[in-house]
């Protein structure tokens, strides 16, 4: 395979790009050329890190460190989800509730992607478990936000709609029906959205990567059809199980609504 | 025999604790200053608030039936109430049969196939009265059921809990009308400091 490589002297001259914007910016007064030049250079080292750090796990092949690097990638995503939502649920609840369905649905998603490709592929490798897990785990993460942002968002603003339907003697399921399934409604768009568009409106990033990386375009096709079926999997998962947990979380066992367990983001 | 809801030491927040009893036939209540918990008792009664102390119906403690059925029998009708379907009508298990009483509290057939939203606060709490009495509960905790209503449309309300009353209905009302408090009631509890 003939790779498509950059050289630092082509990094440069890319980042160019970013520094007229940043100048136009501040021409124009935009206010916006310190954002983006700390979020580009914080884009680069944290790009560049990643590399060492993967060529230092591929070389060395060692199964724990796999399993600590994706044990942190987990992590980071929970921390993600919950950092991002304008209402929070009290108490470790609030990173348990997207630490739990992210961690279980890209496990899950991650394993039966990786044994289908037991035949194929060296599927232990790290070179192939890091990135498959990691693609799967931010569809999840952002899935997973979009959900429960709407769904915590939407329990506090719809409570008398809620409560009123639990007054008439519905369950909490019953109640919160709507609410769940709008939430479900909204982190399944992008992944929807992504699939729907693929090919058409943009070339999706595995396929991309592979064409540059000099694969034939209809394996880098192939490879594509099946990574978005497991993000939609995945999605989805998760997206059930958080929305699912969070309805058990902030109602309990006599079908009451617990606001009493949620409150406004930081 | 008339069913008999007792309340026991119910407390929550900074309410409580209020023991009460009421039986079918009678209305009972609820007076106190603004803020006193008077709503926030009718939400333990109708437990969807957590609370300690106990409610029982006909001698039955509330923890012993499942909630959403104790909720059918001892039912809260908010001071703001809650709609969740595009029609008031879809609030209603039975919409056909909604239309006679509607119009026994000088509501307009047509606004049964409006949107909430496009109805008054008065229009609206009337039906949310309706709602609540739609599957004859057998006690009835009303949270200001006329604060948005003219006399004529509060005395047309009063006339259909009274008729629910004769059949045996238990009511429970919180209001800030003490002249609707002299009409309806059989006793009053003060909580909180008296007002």
């Amino acid at each position: 395979m003939n790779g498509l490589t950059f050289t630092t002297l082509e990094l440069i001259l890319a980042s160019g790009l970013v520094l007229t914007a940043a100048g136009l910016s501040l021409l124009l007064s935009l206010g916006i050329q310190r954002q983006l030049l700390i979020a580009s250079l914080r884009m680069a080292v944290q790009l560049l890190l990643v590399g060492l750090v993967l060529r230092f796990l591929f070389e060395s092949a060692n199964p724990w460190l796999t399993v600590a690097l994706i044990v942190a990638m987990l992590t980071a995503a929970s921390y993600e989800v919950g950092a991002r939502q304008k209402m929070r649920v009290r108490g470790g609840w609030h990173f348990a509730l997207s630490g739990i369905a992210i961690s279980a649905s890209t496990i899950l998603i991650a394993a039966f992607a990786l044994s289908t490709l037991a035949g194929t592929e060296d599927w232990t490798a790290p070179r192939i478990i890091v990135p498959i897990t990691g693609i799967i785990l931010g569809t999840a993460m952002n899935a997973t936000s979009i959900a429960l942002n709407a769904l915590l968002g939407g329990i506090s603003v719809e409570r008398n709609a809620i409560e009123g339907q639990l007054a008439l003697g519905r369950t909490r399921g019953e109640a919160l029906r709507p609410m769940l399934r709008k939430a479900i409604h909204a982190g399944t768009i992008p992944v929807i959205n992504q699939m729907a568009g693929a090919g058409i409106i943009t070339l999706p990033g595995i396929m991309s990567g592979q064409i540059l990386a000099g694969q034939d375009p209809m394996v880098a096709a192939q490879s594509q059809i099946f990574l978005m079926f497991m993000l939609a999997g995945a999605a989805i998962a998760s997206i059930v199980i958080a929305v699912w947990l969070a309805l058990f979380r902030l109602t309990d066992d006599r079908h009451r609504l617990r606001l009493d367990r949620l409150k406004p983001g930081s | 025999m008339p069913i008999a809801l007792d309340a026991t030491q119910l407390q929550c927040f900074d309410t409580g604790p209020v023991s009460l009893s009421v039986t079918g036939g009678q209305c009972l209540a609820v007076a106190g200053r603004s803020g006193s918990g008077k709503s926030i008792l009718l939400r333990m009664i109708a437990d969807l608030v957590p609370h300690s102390g106990e409610c029982r119906l006909d001698g039955v403690p509330a923890s012993a039936i499942p909630a959403p059925l104790w909720r059918s029998q001892v039912r809260y009708a908010a001071s703001e109430p809650g709609w969740w379907a595009p029609t008031i009508g879809e609030h209603f298990r039975d919409p056909a049969a909604l239309a006679d009483r509607a119009a026994q509290l000088g509501l307009p057939k047509d606004a049964i196939s409006a949107p909430p939203e496009r109805l008054s606060t008065g229009e609206r709490q009337r039906f949310a009265f309706l709602r609540a009495i739609e599957e004859r509960p057998k006690v009835l905790l009303l949270d200001e059921p006329s604060s948005a209503l003219d006399l004529e449309a509060t005395l047309a309300l009063e006339g259909m809990v009274r008729a629910l009353m004769a059949d045996g209905l238990a009511v429970i009302l919180v209001s800030h009308d003490a002249d609707q408090i002299t009409r309806l009631a059989d006793s009053i509890l003060t909580i909180g400091d008296a007002a």
